[in-house]
């Protein structure tokens, strides 16, 4: 009786996307397999002056948040447009990917994905400048994430 | 494949094995995915794509015959909203092949069967449905059919039976007829006057005390909140009116007619229900949720009346949409959207009542908040000229109608409404919305706006509320979310404890130990101490009012700021809140100090409770204590107690779990110990060391169990005594001084306390005996005994 129909497991908001922590210690393997029992999310697209309050009030939608670490600026020490979220459980974690992931947060159309776990470090964006790396390279005017991409500030 | 790509070793054996025995296991997919997508969008029609996989399943019985039946079993459980597109599907197999079609049905009886036993009722009820479309398809016959109903509704004959039983078989009965009712009546006549006639006479003696707890609102206009059954019974009366015509239901079989009418007809077995057992858990009795007639669709298809049946199958198939498709919001977006026969219904209209059916349903909805929200944004964007105004339209109306909305509901309308708005740039037109502002602040409209603001600042920021609502509305805008400081200034020098406070202050800033500034905080004065107490560290009010007002000031910039505090200072504020009273002072000053930015009060709590420098109970009490009686109807008191509530849940639930493996683990040692028995001495000797072990871990696990169970028990007697106080007191205060009890502060306290049993009633239930044993008893107020009694209700 308890055959299962492929059509209805389909929960495609709650995959494993393509990408993967250049950071991460071990192999391809052993990243997704960590990916796929992680409670905790990386959100992105935010606003650099997006609040913990705000993640906190809107994450907690899905499930009680344990943590939130803001992302920072590895310079200026100040928010550069992502941060992580870290819940007590996998399944609220995974509504979280399946009702709040695309939603607007700040007006903006924010984007999570699974993270491997927060680790002294993570916290700092990976560009050149300090910031994220998307916001070195790309080319249009974004007021709330310092305006123009670094690559085009700089002469 | 694509994990092979990844692998870095261990995952090659699994190709492998997948490679062997691929082909099979491809068709059987291919099978699954041909039966499943049937019915979907398609350049071909509907009738020649199901006479295609008719000919391509009959050609593979030979080899796929238990696969090709399980599927099918699988979808009539599963997919409740193609229903007869399947059925017309097992009518052609029947027709082409009798014995197939026999297998069929006895494999779906041993599937109900199955199905009951394990609790399931929802799919149960498909499984009876589906039987009863066969007969439509030729496949079973009338009378064996009538026969089963016969027996489904003999359980209201039953003695001694939870009435949610018998209503679960009178339901199976009537919500099959909209299918079948046309042919059961043409075949046996008599006999289905004779079923009706006995449920007509059930539902007039059956209790409805569970109703008033289930309704969405109180008044009966515009629209009557019904019990399901008692709506059923009068769409399927007046469908008998009507002759049994029925044109909503789509019907693949009509087209097939000359070839079904040919095939051989198979009797269903005689079919007893299963015996009542004492761990049965049938489906709770609901209400149906009603907002729109067809007043509201201003143009275009009239809605179905209430009293309809088409009314009936268009709601059951939109919930089923839902449960079928919750996880994915845009195949559900899309599958409500391209409903069949949307054409003849103002869908949107009706896609909105059911959403909003299922968000208001009481106790729980069937899925996550959250999901609802999301649904319905990606419906606005999938239909952007349409929807977004019927959205509009349907949250004006319950606005109008919020003197009379449920308090549990309103709390999700405004959960609802102000996430939405927060996606759509805080756009309203709360001018609309002005006449509120004329009425005292404690009614529901004026305290809806309030609490959506509030909501809404959450999301966003003070300046951004004052900048959306119109000037008239600033008297309902959130207050903006400061610290108070009581020792700020020089201002407040004469403060007792004010030179201590500075002190302390230096001492966090300049890292010292916590040694140390125990020693600072050891100048504070105790108030109490004239009682003679020399007990040196008893409960210092004065205390914990300096060190913490000084900590979280210094610490206000952020949550996780204030968590950094309430962590390194832990050992201090232990030793500081150590009794009853220390607690419930330590959360007074959280209060105090952030009383402007109950978010912050709220995360605040939860740390304290996980850090446990406070106990749930102490939460509780301090939300029914005086000094919080004028914020006691405010969302986010709720939110704190039902949330800690939850924590204490979680708890009870996360020991008993680490029990039950305990025990596991200790059977499954002892299972092997008797496997490999009589070797060595030394193997036994560790063997009973081992079990020696865990037996006493079992033992300390199972102290801890009952010891949060208690705390628990604990929590909710706390909590329902306090209600009782409370609500007693107002009633007996309004009873000597002639006035009406009905304030709106009553209904939002009776409504409270309703929640509480509605929000947890599954871990109520286990103290059921004590909580009527010693708090709801016969000498209660008929007022309070009513909610405990429709509790009751529930579950009879």
């Amino acid at each position: 009786m308890s055959i299962k129909l492929n059509a209805l497991i389909s929960d495609s908001y709650v995959d494993v996307s393509q990408y993967r922590d250049q950071h991460f210690k071990g192999n391809r393997y052993e990243q997704e397999k960590v990916l796929r029992q992680a409670n905790t999310l990386y959100v992105g697209n935010l606003s650099f002056y997006t609040t913990e309050e705000q993640v906190y009030e809107l994450f907690s939608k899905s499930g009680d948040v344990k943590r939130i670490i803001i992302g920072l600026d590895k310079v200026k020490k100040t928010a550069c447009g992502f941060c992580f979220v870290e819940y007590y459980t996998r399944t609220d974690a995974e509504n979280a990917m399946r009702f709040v992931n695309g939603t607007r947060l700040d007006d903006r159309i924010i984007r999570t994905d699974w993270d491997a776990g927060f680790k002294e470090g993570r916290q700092y964006g990976r560009g050149k400048s300090g910031g994220q790396v998307r916001d070195e390279y790309r080319q249009d005017y974004d007021p709330a994430r310092g305006g123009y991409g670094k690559v085009v500030s700089r002469p | 494949m694509s994990r092979r790509r990844h692998s870095d070793g261990d995952d090659g054996g699994q190709s492998h094995k997948r490679r062997r025995t691929s082909e099979p296991v491809e068709i059987e997919d291919r099978l699954e995915s041909l039966i499943c997508r049937v019915g979907e969008k398609s350049t071909s029609s509907l009738e020649s794509n199901l006479e295609g996989l008719a000919g391509v399943l009959e050609a593979d019985l030979p080899n796929y015959k238990n696969k090709i039946l399980r599927i099918l079993c699988a979808v009539a459980r599963l997919l409740p909203e193609k229903l007869t597109v399947y059925t017309t599907l097992v009518g052609l197999l029947n027709a082409r092949n009798y014995n197939f079609g026999g297998e069929f049905v006895e494999a779906m009886i041993r599937q109900l069967k199955e199905t009951l036993k394990a609790n399931l009722y929802t799919e149960a009820l498909y499984l009876v449905r589906f039987l009863c479309d066969l007969v439509n398809c030729h496949v079973i016959a009338a009378p064996s059919m009538v026969a089963m109903f016969e027996n489904f509704v003999s359980v209201t004959q039953e003695e001694d039976v939870p009435q949610v039983r018998s209503d679960w078989f009178v339901y199976a009965v009537l919500s099959s007829l909209p299918w079948v009712g046309k042919e059961l009546y043409e075949k046996k006549d008599a006999e289905m006057d004779r079923l009706l006639n006995q449920i007509d006479g059930y539902l007039k003696r059956r209790l409805k005390t569970h109703v008033p707890m289930l309704q969405v609102w109180t008044a009966e206009k515009p629209h009557p909140q019904e019990e399901y059954l008692d709506c059923l019974f009068a769409q399927i009366q007046k469908l008998k009116k009507d002759r049994w015509q029925e044109r909503h239901i789509l019907r693949p079989y009509i087209a097939f007619d000359s070839v079904l009418c040919e095939a051989l007809q198979h009797n269903l077995p005689p079919f007893t229900p299963p015996a009542h057992m004492p761990d049965c858990q049938y489906p709770m009795p609901r209400v149906i949720f009603r907002m729109f007639d067809y007043t509201d669709a201003p143009e275009g298809p009239v809605m179905p009346g209430s009293h309809s049946v088409e009314r009936f199958v268009i709601e059951d198939n939109l919930h089923n949409i839902i449960k079928s498709h919750w996880k994915e919001r845009k195949t559900c977006a899309a599958q409500l959207l391209s409903y069949p026969g949307k054409n003849k219904i103002p869908l949107n209209y009706h896609i909105v009542e059911v959403i909003f059916g299922e968000l208001f349903q009481l106790p729980c909805p069937p899925h996550i908040d959250v999901m609802y929200t999301t649904l319905l944004i990606e419906l606005c964007k999938l239909q952007p000229g349409s929807l977004p105004q019927v959205l509009a339209q349907a949250t004006e109306m319950m606005y109008v109608r919020l003197d009379t909305m449920n308090t549990t509901c309103i709390d999700r309308l405004l959960n609802w409404f102000s996430h939405h708005l927060s996606n759509f740039q805080f756009r309203w037109s709360w001018d609309d919305w002005v006449d509120c502002l004329a009425l005292d602040a404690d009614k529901p409209k004026p305290k809806f706006v309030k609490e959506v603001l509030e909501k809404c600042m959450r999301l966003s920021y003070h300046q951004r509320i004052v900048d959306i609502v119109p000037p008239t509305f600033s008297a309902l805008i959130p207050a903006d979310p400061i610290f108070f400081y009581k020792y700020q200034d020089e201002a407040n020098s004469a403060l007792p404890g004010y030179a201590v406070a500075i002190a302390v202050g230096n001492a966090i800033k300049n890292r010292a130990s916590n040694e140390e500034i125990l020693t600072v905080l050891k100048d504070v004065p105790n108030p109490n101490q004239e009682d003679d107490d020399d007990e040196g560290e008893g409960f210092n009010p004065l205390k914990i009012e300096v060190f913490l007002q000084t900590l979280l000031h210094l610490a206000a910039k952020s949550f996780s700021h204030s968590f950094s505090a309430l962590a390194k200072f832990h050992e201090i504020l232990k030793a500081l809140t150590d009794c009853d009273e220390g607690k419930l002072h330590i959360l007074r000053v959280v209060y105090e100090v952030w009383r402007n930015h109950p978010q912050m009060v709220s995360v605040l709590v939860d740390k304290l409770i996980r850090t446990q420098i406070v106990d749930c109970a102490a939460v509780a009490n301090w939300l029914f204590s005086p000094n919080m009686a004028h914020e006691f109807t405010r969302f986010y008191v709720w939110e704190i107690l039902h949330s800690t509530i939850r924590k204490m849940n979680k708890h009870v639930q996360k020991i008993q779990k680490e029990l039950e493996e305990a025990k596991d683990k200790l059977e499954r040692q002892q299972h092997k110990k008797q496997k490999d028995s009589g070797d060595e001495e030394d193997m036994e000797k560790n063997s009973e060391d081992e079990d020696g072990q865990l037996e006493e871990q079992i033992e300390r696990l199972q102290e801890k169990v009952e010891s949060a169970q208690s705390e628990q028990k604990n929590l909710f007697l706390v909590i329902f005594q306090r209600f009782i106080m409370m609500l007693t007191e107002h009633l007996v205060r309004c009873e000597t001084g002639s006035v009406d009890f009905s304030t709106p502060w009553y209904k939002n306290c009776i409504e409270r306390l309703q929640q509480i049993f509605l929000m947890h009633h599954v871990t109520i239930h286990q103290y059921m005996g004590t909580l009527e044993n010693l708090l709801f008893t016969a000498e209660l107020d008929h007022h309070i005994l009513a909610v405990y009694q429709q509790f009751c209700a529930l579950q009879l």
